[in-house]
């Protein structure tokens, strides 16, 4: 079976359909795992204090907010290559939870600076690229409401997209490329030195993959959504002729 | 509840503010696309009506 069978449509829902009750208790047990776990059994960092257990939502969140735009990234260019509809609402159906997941970033890494660092914003490399990035999440959206056609508006939604992806990449590798700015390097990394304590690591690990587990939940939900809502647009369009 | 000290504002407040924004995502998702179901569900037994 080739993965493009599910650039059919009624393939596409009723498989996203069978596999959809699974994803989201997966997705919110390991949240409400992890949160738990990460609020109530973790202790105090030495120098933070408390302001560590924001950790369990910045990380996964700011995770999500550039692997979202990667994702719509990749459909966008399988809608260039092979023009599968299903692509490109899954871009489009990506796009407000990626707005959710780096406003979510954005805001906790606020909160969280200005204890540490002094300051709720600093034009930082990482924080920069990261607010041009939610940018151009809106400005994504909004090309999409704002093109009537729903070919033109993949077309151009995923010019934007490519532009785009230069930022998420930026974000996530700012810190590595200036080596300059407040925030820190990865907390999650091979090298046990730099890796944040075991004691953290474990809980986070477990938010992580329900932020992942959401966001897929998410996405496929919204496009079962999407694809409704253009069949809708598609018997409207032919009622239109006929009479 | 564990002792936040300090920074109970703080953290209290990134929890309240993700959750908030998750749960508001999840809402938003579930309304539209129940929203989208009836109506399509509506123009196609209309569609059947009609032969």
């Amino acid at each position: 079976m080739s993965i493009w069978e599910y650039a059919n449509p009624k393939r596409f829902l009723s498989t996203s359909e069978r596999i959809l009750p699974t994803l989201w208790v997966l997705s919110f047990g390991c949240l409400a795992v992890g949160l738990i776990w990460g609020f109530f059994f973790t202790p105090d960092d030495f120098r933070q204090g408390s302001t560590v257990k924001i950790i369990y939502l910045h990380v996964p969140s700011a995770l999500m907010a550039i692997n979202a735009w990667l994702m719509m990234f990749v459909a966008s260019v399988i809608w260039f290559i092979r023009r599968h509809h299903v692509s490109a609402l899954a871009a489009r159906a990506a796009a407000p939870v990626g707005i959710v997941m780096t406003l979510i970033a954005l805001a906790t890494g606020a909160i969280w600076g200005q204890p540490m660092w002094g300051t709720y914003w600093a034009w930082d490399p990482r924080l920069t690229s990261f607010l041009i990035l939610f940018l151009f999440y809106l400005g994504y959206v909004a090309l999409w409401e704002a093109v009537e056609n729903p070919d033109t508006a993949a077309d151009l939604t995923s010019v934007l997209c490519l532009v785009g992806s230069v930022f998420a990449l930026l974000s996530r590798y700012a810190v590595n490329f200036w080596n300059q700015g407040l925030h820190q390097g990865a907390s999650l990394s091979l090298d046990k030195e730099e890796n944040v304590a075991d004691v953290f690591y474990i809980p986070l690990l477990i938010c992580m993959a329900g932020f992942v587990l959401l966001f897929i939940a998410l996405v496929l939900y919204r496009t079962g959504t999407e694809i409704r809502a253009r069949r809708i647009q598609a018997l409207i369009a032919r009622d239109r002729v006929q009479a | 509840m564990p002792d936040l000290g300090k920074y109970a504002i703080e953290v209290l407040g990134a929890y309240a503010a993700s959750i908030g924004l998750l749960a508001l995502i999840v809402a938003a998702t579930f309304w539209r696309g129940r929203r989208v179901r009836q109506r399509l569900e509506q123009m196609d037994s209309k569609d059947r009506a009609d032969g």
